[in-house]
């Protein structure tokens, strides 16, 4: 049976053969250790790159920090990112946060806090809401999904109600 | 002496490193026109490795939890530095691993490797293509999209087919009644602890038989070798052999970096278990053949329950696969033509099955 | 009808009626007839099945009635759903008699029988008017309706004679009145066009009336219909909305403005405060509809602005005058921020199919939208400056958006570059592998 195999060793090759086989060995060990170091430094590199953690660690979720604590005076609100869709946090006169959807049930419009009125409404077809998210006149058909919010020590907690 | 020469007698002195790597100096491997087919092992082993390194670094990211479990991966996508590449590599990765492993199989079928005495070989091989699908299936769901949600919850439905323990299985692998975030709990357990460590025993016997038994010649090989024993070659597997399933796995990881880069794997939408299903839910392409059957399967055959027949088929299906070396063993005249029978129409029926899965509507 | 009465009474209380004949036949008639009785009152029964009658208004009425036909007919199921029957009032509240008895009918006990047309609104204000009485049973409902039903055009005509005109019964049914908010009541939001058209859609019935009778096809294109039947949403407008429901009548030129204002408050304020007021009120002109049209209100589109074949400023502005400078420049501004957002939007569709994660991006334009959208109705004020201010932000925001998916993009060729580096060095090892191969096995 023939085997083939290693009829040279790569480090005792190097003292027998032509210049032009030295030429050749060399010009493959170097393709082979630069071949070998760059695909090793292409994969660490992007690994420690990856093992840097990003300065934004909020991950999102059904949980965001709409605001922090003293942002808002009472009688006013503020939209915030929850997802892909504006939330709208309310510190109420009464010194109560409220956070409820901020998209219009009836044409998706982004509703805003009336100071005024002390209602949410909604600028394209003067839809307005309660506090509690209700649609109490004009053309809304549905209540605004309401959110439960926490205040855990200087950041206010929204998180989407959860079901059962 | 090199650095390298001084670390290896150092070894050897302690350890006998040159005894224990003896066996691996002196094995080789046996040349002949299919010799192309001995790469798929080594190339499905090294997507494993992969698997466990891309694997353990969105460990570092990634929050099991159904409120969690979206925006971490697609934090992970979005944030981290090259998560995308490493998320990536890791579902692209899974996919290619069985599409080898796959054809692992069948090509150990087909160039009867299976025989005695490398039966355990076969078997152990069997089993971890079913882990390999194990790890599909739970990691599919880890994500928590729309997609995944929908498609563990058929998948899992299957499982309650199984007569008397059905129910149970349900309920074991679901956490609960339903699919629910204690699901994704107990998938990420499966995924991340249970299969790996069994994986791992099970690859590591594997490997060992392969080089107990050294590599098997197929029968047409071997009786040409017989006839003529100057036609026989062999390569030693150190370096000659390794040097080519490098080769192999450079071009595995080029195949990986691009379909990474030029077509990364999508989130979709987080899931929600309170809107309908969408249309046209589908399982991971290697469940398909048998997620089409059960589809075409009618409701009833006989008195028979048309999904029981079809989850009963499938489990004789696979124990008689896993046992297949045996079946070749017995005294039967017809054995080594019904093997061969049994794995062509395997392919065709796996095949023809996954192609019609995706046509159909 | 009287007749029909007897013969009823007869067969029912036939022995009662001839009871002196013999004592003997009469026993026999007797049996009989409370066979029959009974027959007949089960069978009313199972006719009522589950609506389960309360007890206290069982009403001999509907015995009889039930098995009668056409305009004499009222079954158990009517009589049970009816609200007012619910409410514990009995056939007798509107047509009088005593239906716990068997002389229902007798005029001495107040029986009125048929209820001419005409009397109807009064006869339903006796209660509905009575703000004391209604109290004792919805305190909310309203108690003008008939103080409205008189200045309608149906209320005007019927005093005038006309008894073709809808009266309380047309549009709330007769027997089997329901409350308004059950969805199978005829004035539910969603059924009134269908009762409007009952008459107002059939040409013969309006014939020798002065108005048309396309309002119903009009409005079933409409934005309205839509968003009432197809969205669902039972707070959108029909016939009633615009033109009252007991006082229904077609709002004047002058108030026009005022009706749609209730919903469309921004475009009323805009429009009032525009140089269109003045310009429209001397024309003669009603607003809003003169540019919308009034049934056949349909979703309002950027063609309909400008001096093209479609916009409706063309109708009064020709070219030359500085309406038709302002009318073609509105329409420019709102096509280029509607292309800046379609091209925003085409750049992060390409970004995200090559998997590059735009989300705020995306949610970014949507603010854009919303400009475009408050632009459109900014657009009722007819002054370029105004509109220009909303679009100028709107394009400020798109073209954010639209960087921010270029930048996607660049770093999507990042990678592909990084991709091109590092399979050049796989290349390199490669090669290099080949090559080494063949020189150690080189013999």
């Amino acid at each position: 049976m023939q085997v083939f195999e290693a009829t040279t060793s790569p480090r005792g090759a190097g003292d027998s053969g032509s210049p032009r086989d030295n030429v050749r060995r060399r010009f493959i060990q170097v393709l082979l250790g630069g071949g070998l170091l760059a695909s090793a430094a292409s994969f660490i590199y992007p690994v420690l790159r990856y093992l840097i953690p990003p300065a934004a660690t909020d991950m999102g979720g059904d949980t965001v920090v709409a605001a922090r604590v003293g942002e808002l005076k009472p009688n006013t609100a503020k939209i915030f990112r929850f997802g892909s869709r504006p939330g709208l946090l309310i510190l109420g006169a009464d010194g109560e946060y409220r956070a409820m959807s901020a998209t219009c049930t009836h044409l998706s419009c982004t509703v805003q806090y009336r100071s005024d009125l002390k209602q949410v409404w909604c600028a394209c077809h003067n839809g307005t809401y309660d506090l509690a998210g209700r649609n109490v006149s004009g053309p809304p058909p549905r209540p605004l999904e309401l959110f439960d919010v926490h205040v855990q020590g200087e950041e206010i907690v929204v998180r989407r109600k959860r079901e059962a | 002496m090199s650095a390298f020469a001084l670390v290896k007698d150092w070894l050897d002195e302690r350890f006998g490193w040159a005894e224990l790597t003896k066996p691996l100096r002196k094995k080789t491997v046996p040349m002949h026109r299919l010799s192309y087919w001995y790469f798929l092992g080594g190339i499905t082993l090294f997507l494993f490795v992969i698997q466990v390194c891309t694997g353990i670094l969105l460990l570092l990211y990634y929050r099991p939890s159904a409120n969690e479990a979206f925006e971490s991966v697609q934090y992970i996508t979005t944030q981290v530095q090259f998560g995308w590449l490493v998320r990536s590599i890791h579902s692209w990765s899974a996919n290619l691993m069985i599409l080898t492993a796959f054809a692992h199989m069948f090509s150990v079928l087909f160039l009867k490797a299976y025989r005695k005495p490398r039966e355990l070989t076969w078997i152990t091989g069997a089993l971890l293509l079913f882990l390999a699908m194990g790890f599909g299936f739970s990691g599919y769901l880890l994500p928590w999209n729309t997609l995944a949600f929908f498609a563990t919850k058929v998948g899992t439905e299957v499982a309650g087919q199984v007569p008397i323990v059905g129910q149970w299985i349900v309920i074991f692998l679901r956490g609960g009644e339903d699919v629910t975030g204690a699901t994704l709990t107990r998938f990420f357990g499966f995924h991340v602890a249970v299969l790996p460590g069994i994986t791992t025993l099970l690859l590591g016997v594997h490997i060992l038989l392969v080089q107990r038994f050294g590599i098997s010649v197929p029968p047409s090989v071997e009786e040409q070798w017989k006839r003529d024993p100057s036609a026989a070659r062999e390569m030693k597997f150190f370096p000659n052999f390794a040097l080519r399933e490098m080769i192999a796995w450079y071009i595995a990881l080029g195949v990986l970096g691009a379909l990474a880069a030029l077509s990364p794997w999508g989130l979709g939408a987080k899931a929600d278990p309170f809107v309908p299903a969408p249309a046209g839910i589908k399982p991971e392409w290697y469940f398909l053949f048998m997620f089409q059957t059960l589809k075409l399967i009618p409701a009833k055959i006989w008195f028979i329950d048309g999904d029981l027949l079809g989850v009963l088929g499938f489990g004789l299906a696979g124990a008689v696969w896993v046992l297949l070396p045996f079946v070749e063993g017995l005294k039967w005249r017809l054995a080594r033509v019904f093997v061969t029978g049994l794995g062509v129409f395997a392919l065709a029926y796996i095949v023809s099955m996954t192609i019609y899965g995706y046509v159909a509507k | 009808m009287s007749a029909i009465h007897n013969e009823i009474m007869q067969t029912r209380d036939g022995e009662r009626l001839r009871g002196t004949a013999s004592a003997r036949a009469s026993q026999a008639w007797f049996l009989l007839a409370v066979a029959i009785w009974v027959a007949v009152a089960m069978f009313a029964a199972s006719q009522a099945h589950s609506a389960a009658l309360p007890q206290a208004v069982q009403s001999t009425c509907v015995d009889c009635h039930s098995a009668l036909d056409a305009n004499l007919k009222v079954t158990g199921e009517q009589y049970a759903q009816d609200i007012h029957a619910q409410k514990g009032l009995t056939c007798a509240g509107c047509h009088g008699g005593d239906p716990t008895s068997m002389e229902a009918m007798d005029k001495k006990k107040g029986f009125k029988g048929h209820i001419d047309r005409k009397a109807i609104p009064e006869l339903c204000a006796k209660c509905h008017a009575d703000g004391a009485y209604m109290r004792q049973y919805n305190p909310s409902l309203r108690t003008d309706q008939l103080a409205q039903y008189k200045t309608s055009v149906h209320g005007k005509r019927l005093a005038g004679g006309d008894s073709k005109v809808a009266v309380c019964i047309d549009c709330h049914g007769v027997h089997g009145i329901r409350a308004v908010k059950d969805p199978r009541s005829k004035v539910f939001p969603l059924n009134v066009a269908d009762t409007c058209a009952r008459c107002h859609a059939d040409g013969k019935y309006m014939q020798g009336y002065p108005i048309k009778h396309d309002q119903f096809a009009g409005y079933s294109t409409s934005v309205h219909h839509e968003a009432l039947t197809v969205r669902g949403d039972l707070s959108a407008p029909t016939c009633t909305t615009c033109h009252g429901n007991h006082g229904a009548a077609p709002p004047g030129v002058a108030s026009v403005v005022n009706v749609c204002s209730t919903c469309h408050v921004f475009q009323a304020q805009l429009f009032e405060s525009s140089p269109h007021k003045p310009a429209f009120a001397a024309a003669g002109l009603p607003g809003c509809v003169t540019c919308h049209s009034n049934h056949r209100i349909v979703h309002p589109s950027d063609s309909m602005v400008g001096t093209g074949p479609q916009a409706v400023c063309t109708e009064c502005h020709t070219q030359g005058d500085a309406g038709f400078v302002a009318a073609g420049h509105i329409k420019e501004q709102l096509v280029a921020l509607q292309a800046a957002i379609g091209r925003s939007d085409e750049v992060l569709r390409r970004a995200e199919e090559s998997g590059m994660e735009v989300s705020q991006a995306q949610l970014d334009l949507t603010s854009a939208r919303d400009q475009l959208t408050k632009a459109r109705v900014t657009l009722h004020s007819f002054t370029p400056k105004k509109i220009d201010d909303d679009i100028k932000v709107g394009q400020v925001t798109a073209e954010k958006t639209r960087l921010a998916g270029e930048k996607a993009l660049r770093e999507r060729d990042y990678r592909r570059m990084g991709l091109g580096i590092s399979l050049v060095t796989i290349l390199a090892m490669l090669v290099g592998l080949k090559l080494y191969i063949g020189q150690i096995e080189r013999k």
